[in-house]
């Protein structure tokens, strides 16, 4: 067991850019939907280097949802080989593929799934309650998070009081903070105007230029287009994984 | 231990957050909470009540003292032996007191007399009737637990002349002296008059149990010459707890020789103990104990049947929020307790007006019936927070469980 404070302490800046943190290899996932077996995943194989931007592609039904969840250990492999940063995640438990979400993970998603009735400091703080830091740290940490993206002015609004593009910079700072391996966007702009999808894209256009690996889900073209590495999935295979730009 | 640490206060703070946007359904949950622990709180203070009564109620009687009489107290089967027995003389506790001057090794301590009928007692247009007169030694007053409100009892002159003096009880007091001092008054017991010299204190009656309340006492010569010539009754005699089968021994044998007894004659007395009494009505006690918290502990489970409805629809209403909180990296049991301890903060809260409220009757209660007995005291409201807690873990339990164990894929997907 990684001692969790000892971690989060260590910047991931320390790691050299280029290093493999994803490794997949033959990756499947079948899923049981009553009496028919789906094949959400047929055998996928991936690497993935800090200091990535990489967009995953895919109509829906691909296994492109399917790859998301493996990516983000909330799931495991059917069968096949998944290492994060070194680590065996396939045949972790519930508890140790939570310690890895909290350690090395930052999620953002569509609906920004932020907790209502929670100011936006205590949102972002919350990843850092489950890491185990204590208060003053918490507290230092998160604002420093939400003035990085631009909300030093919001820390102690509730989300209904921030805008689609605010809540999302808010979601974005709760991923940032506990300096994690990878940023895992699953449509962070299907919920906003065009406008603020640019905005937000820009925000993670930033995020690249600091050094941050990001992977994101979509299936806009538009959007994809920002990555500089695109992964096209088709009946939960590779189809194809190009570089872009 | 840091993490759990945080954690629990995060569950804390995420539980007030809940109760407090949800005022109105937690506050309907918790009042199932409230209306059994009201219920089970209550017994709990009857019982205790019943308790203190039956204490009171034999505070009159020592409970270092043997009861040397026909009739045995428990088990009187065989009415027709004790019935043909011959009488016991009062005047036994003399030889009785003389033996134990001369045996300073013995484990008895004094005997006294005492004779005892129901009357009615007189005063001017006033009567008491009921009223139970007890003729007794000067040395009563060291047998009794009973203090005296005012006044004293009589003493060994009195005593030996068998003066016509009374000390009477609170009933006696309160119905033929309602406004004034009973004191150096006269009263009429059987057409002779006596002097009131004393009040007992106040004792409270229970369950019909015998009050010195309504009771009044003489020396035992008054009694002969006054009320009943013949010399029957018992005698009571105390004894050295510690050495209580010495003492039995002691008086089984001295009441033999008293009577003449050959070795091969069964004994012709009973020696009693207020345990005799008492003992049924501590049993007595415990079957309505075990009866009524049962039946006060079904609105318990029903107010635990809610509280886990309660979280089980809270559950449900923040799949979404337990998938991100998963996402975020909380474990199963970080989720387990956040919902655990949202419900025992429901079940604390439900506990806590219970309390008050149980605190409110009780002390209306004493109000407006004081001769009931009641006792509210810390350890109920102990009693009270610690089932609250209780009922809060156990029916939050499953719902929680349910929560933690959701798939974080499934969760965040849920609409």
């Amino acid at each position: 067991m990684i001692n969790p404070t000892e971690t989060t302490a260590a910047p991931r800046a320390l790691h050299p850019p280029g290093e493999l943190v994803i490794d997949i290899e033959g990756v499947t996932k079948l899923y049981r939907m009553g009496t028919e077996v789906v094949h959400a995943l047929r055998g996928v194989e991936m690497q993935i280097k800090r200091g990535e931007y990489l967009a995953v592609m895919g109509p829906s039904g691909s296994g492109k949802s399917t790859l998301m969840n493996m990516l983000g250990c909330l799931d495991t492999p059917t069968a096949g080989r998944y290492e994060f940063a070194g680590e065996d995640v396939a045949d972790m438990t519930d508890d140790e593929l939570a310690d890895i979400r909290n350690r090395e993970i930052g999620f953002v998603f569509q609906s920004f799934n932020l907790l209502p009735r929670s100011n936006a400091l205590h949102n972002v703080e919350l990843p850092l309650i489950y890491a185990g830091l204590s208060k003053s740290v918490r507290i230092k940490r998160a604002k420093k998070a939400l003035e990085d993206v631009g909300l030093g002015d919001r820390m102690h609004h509730q989300p209904n009081e921030l805008s689609g593009g605010q809540r999302q910079r808010v979601a974005i700072a709760r991923a940032l903070v506990n300096r994690p391996s990878i940023i895992l966007a699953d449509e962070p702009t299907g919920a906003l105007d065009t406008k603020t999808g640019i905005e937000i894209m820009q925000l993670f256009e930033d995020l690249y230029d600091k050094g941050n690996t990001i992977i994101m889900v979509t299936h806009e073209e538009s959007v994809a287009q920002h990555a500089r590495r695109i992964v096209r999935l088709r009946d939960g295979l590779i189809e194809s994984d190009l570089k872009n730009g | 231990m840091r993490r759990f640490i945080l954690e629990f206060f995060e569950s804390v703070r995420i539980a007030v957050t809940q109760i407090r946007a949800n005022k109105m359904r937690s506050m309907l949950t918790a009042l199932g909470v409230v209306i059994g622990i009201v219920a089970v709180t209550l017994m709990v203070t009857a019982i205790k009540g019943i308790d203190k009564g039956i204490d009171e109620s034999f505070s009159g009687f020592g409970d270092d003292v043997l009861y040397v009489g026909k009739w045995p107290w428990s088990g009187t089967q065989e009415w027709w032996v004790y019935r043909n027995r011959r009488d016991i003389r009062t005047t036994y506790s003399e030889p009785i007191n003389e033996w134990i001057k001369g045996n300073p090794d013995t484990a008895l301590v004094r005997a006294v007399p005492a004779d005892n009928t129901r009357t009615d007692v007189v005063r001017g247009d006033l009567k008491v009737s009921g009223m139970m007169l007890t003729g007794t030694s000067h040395e009563m007053a060291l047998l009794s637990k009973s203090d005296m409100a005012e006044g004293r009892f009589f003493n060994e002159i009195e005593h030996q002349y068998g003066s016509k003096v009374a000390v009477i009880g609170y009933d006696v007091a309160d119905a033929l002296f309602p406004n004034e001092s009973p004191m150096g008054q006269r009263i009429l017991v059987r057409g002779a008059p006596f002097r009131v010299i004393g009040i007992a204190e106040r004792q409270g009656s229970f369950l019909g149990a015998f009050s010195w309340d309504s009771s009044l006492i003489i020396p035992i010569r008054a009694y002969r010459h006054n009320i009943n010539g013949r010399d029957e009754g018992d005698v009571q005699v105390q004894y050295d707890v510690t050495r209580a089968n010495q003492a039995r021994d002691e008086l089984r044998g001295l009441m033999r020789r008293i009577r003449q007894l050959d070795p091969e004659d069964r004994d012709d007395f009973e020696i009693n103990e207020s345990e005799v009494i008492r003992g049924p009505l501590e049993e007595i006690k415990g079957y309505i104990a075990t009866a009524g918290l049962m039946i006060t502990g079904l609105a318990l489970v029903v107010g635990s049947i809610g509280i886990m409805n309660i979280t089980y629809v809270s559950v449900k209403e923040r799949t979404r929020e337990i998938g991100t909180r998963k996402a975020m990296g909380a474990r199963r049991r970080t989720i387990l307790m956040q919902f655990l301890i949202e419900a025992v903060c429901i079940c604390l809260i439900g506990g806590l007006i219970g309390l008050g409220l149980t605190w409110g009757l009780a002390a209306i209660i004493i109000i407006a019936a004081p001769s009931f007995p009641i006792v509210f005291s810390p350890s109920v409201a102990f009693i009270a927070m610690a089932l609250s807690t209780v009922v809060g873990v156990a029916s939050g339990f499953l719902p929680a469980l349910s929560a933690s164990a959701l798939d974080p894929v499934e969760a965040l997907r849920y609409e």
